[in-house]
């Protein structure tokens, strides 16, 4: 019993965990009709800044958790005004090039800069112990990242259903150009939702670098992982999101513990299955061509 | 007139390429036959990506399987090198008729998200079924025999191998040719500019597309299994995301709007390779910032951009 307790909260921290990058994803996508191949690599990229500012400045990690997202956000508006801007005009087969030639540069300058060894990043003091939990010890840090998903969780319901700032995201998503006839500066809202999403995949990292060293396939690793989620749970779904993120964290926290030898393979073929019944994804619709 | 002076050179430079060995050395050697072999997987690329419209992330699993079949074949059957080659491509093509199948019926920036997935997937693959690829060393050690059709090759002379290289290389490309300028290729073109219609004039995009497909992925296969004995080694590497990011590279660099784009995309590739990581270990940094300068400004490509200057300027 309590290594089945102990598999459904480690399925819970990586689902939450999947669920704060996948959802970045999709409200860039929502918005901006692209998908960010570099998404993966601002998650890296808010992860080494917290061990520049933790190992290096020495600041205490709520310091970064606050510093280093809002540090890759300004870079992505950035990216948005510098590069981005050429090609939202354009087809989509040009965003998905150019994403991908900004995660081939962020990739290689994380390297030069970090080094292609493994760093680590200690957990603060407050949340580096145990405690009993189902009748089986859990660390302190995965309660904590399950409690910031749900914060996140919450609080992106709440911003997309009760405020102006989130029903403007929604009106640019719809029908960008009736935004724009209602007075919506429609390009601000673009360059502050791609940081936004930027924003959140860089806590994603902070967060997820006292559980998972740092290396610099890291960012490579979760990129694919939140294809997954997307095409699980339906590209441009909230819930979606939510749901694909907690079935393969499922996956793989009980996979890890009684299927290791397959293990690597378990997500792909939940994706596969999934594509063959419901190519849309679970909670998604129209994207089959 | 254009385009006979234009022939006239693609003429010089299939000569020149057949005269290499006799005025060469073997380093440059290696750089053609590298340029050749990349020039296949990134026209095979180029068939879904230029013709059809479908921008691919993980056509390297296709080369990668390629190359892994002829290594397999060679190590435990020791069959001639063509038949080798016909595996390769077998092995290639079924596994994107699976992958295909999962992926064409859905939007561009699904496929792309997909066969990147799936990409991996096969790298995963490659890595922990140890017993049969031997992990993340690769498969090694195998030696080529005999070439097949009674021809008396010696293979494991650069030079020979080269020459091998080179008549397959442009036997396919011919074929890949003939099947772009077929009523098939130009269903193809029609899907890339506007599949709505194609589908209205009762033709199954669907199928056409997982077509195309299969047959990019036969060709990557013949030129993974073309890579195998070059290398001498069948590794994971072949199979990563970062090799799918070459052909596509390529393709841009050259000009996807033409059918010799990939192949003079592959050549510029090679030798900016060549030279860059002579003095710096970031070669995928420079990589990124000239996709990125590509997709910005010069779409078209590189023979794309000439070629329009050229009609441009000499009128």
């Amino acid at each position: 019993m309590s290594g089945i307790g102990a598999a459904l909260l480690n399925s819970l921290d990586i689902g939450l965990l999947l669920f704060i990058i996948a959802v970045g994803l999709n409200i860039v996508f929502g918005v901006l009709n692209i998908i960010n191949f570099a998404h993966g690599a601002l998650y890296m990229l808010g992860a080494y800044l917290a061990f520049t500012l933790i190992n290096l400045v020495g600041m205490p990690f709520w310091a970064a958790l606050l510093l280093a997202p809002i540090g890759v956000a300004i870079l992505a508006v950035i990216i948005d005004r510098v590069l981005l801007k050429f090609i939202y005009s354009r087809d989509v087969a040009d965003s998905l090039l150019l994403t991908f030639a900004i995660l081939l540069i962020i990739n290689e300058s994380v390297r030069v800069i970090w080094g292609s060894g493994i760093q680590v990043v200690q957990p603060p003091q407050l949340l580096s112990g145990s405690v009993e939990l189902l009748g089986s010890s859990v660390s302190t840090y995965s309660l904590f990242v399950i409690v910031v998903g749900l914060l996140l969780l919450a609080g992106l319901w709440y911003l997309f259903n009760r405020t102006r700032v989130g029903r403007i995201m929604r009106a640019a998503a719809l029908d960008r150009d009736m935004a724009e006839a209602l007075c919506i500066n429609t390009r601000m809202v673009v360059t502050g939702v791609f940081a936004f999403g930027a924003w959140l995949a860089a806590v994603g990292g902070v967060v997820a670098a006292p559980m998972r060293a740092l290396d610099p396939g890291m960012g490579d690793k979760i990129i694919i992982e939140s294809f997954i989620v997307v095409v699980i749970g339906g590209l441009g779904s909230f819930p979606g999101a939510l749901l694909g993120a907690i079935i393969l964290g499922l996956i793989h926290g009980f996979g890890g513990r009684y299927l290791p030898e397959v293990n690597l393979l378990l997500p792909f073929l939940g994706m596969a299955l999934v594509l063959l019944f419901k190519p849309n994804g679970i909670m998604g619709k129209g994207a089959t061509a | 007139m254009k385009t006979r002076i234009l022939m006239g050179l693609l003429a010089v430079v299939i000569a020149g390429l057949i005269a290499v060995p006799w005025i060469a050395s073997y380093f440059y050697i290696f750089i053609l036959t590298e340029i050749l072999i990349l020039g296949l997987f990134a026209a095979s690329f180029n068939l879904i990506f230029g013709y059809t419209g479908m921008l691919s992330f993980g056509h390297a699993a296709f080369f990668g399987i390629g190359s892994y079949a002829t290594a397999l074949v060679l190590i435990h059957l020791e069959w001639p090198f063509l038949a080798c080659l016909l595996v390769s491509m077998g092995a290639s093509a079924l596994l994107a008729l699976v992958i295909g199948f999962l992926s064409v019926r859905l939007n561009e920036v699904y496929f792309a998200m997909l066969t990147l997935a799936f990409g991996m997937m096969v790298f995963a693959i490659a890595y922990q079924w140890r017993s049969v690829t031997n992990g993340s060393d690769g498969l090694a050690g195998f030696t080529l025999g005999s070439f097949g059709l009674g021809l008396d090759l010696t293979l494991g002379n650069p030079a020979v191998y080269y020459h091998v290289v080179l008549a397959i290389v442009a036997i396919a490309a011919v074929v890949l040719y003939l099947i772009c300028r077929s009523s098939f290729g130009m269903i193809l073109k029609a899907i890339r500019q506007n599949p709505e219609r194609v589908s209205f004039a009762g033709l199954n995009v669907r199928t056409y597309r997982l077509v195309a497909f299969v047959i990019a992925g036969a060709f990557a296969g013949l030129a993974g299994g073309l890579i195998a004995p070059f290398l001498r080694v069948a590794s994971p590497e072949l199979l990563h995301w970062s090799m799918s990011a070459e052909p596509v590279l390529m393709a841009i660099l050259g000009g996807t709007g033409y059918f010799l784009g990939p192949f003079v995309g592959s050549a510029v590739f090679v030798l900016l390779e060549t030279w860059i990581t002579s003095f710096t270990e970031s070669w995928m940094l420079v990589l990124g910032i000239i996709l990125a300068m590509m997709v910005i400004f010069f779409r078209k490509g590189l023979l794309g951009t000439a070629l329009d200057w050229w009609m441009e300027v000499k009128k």
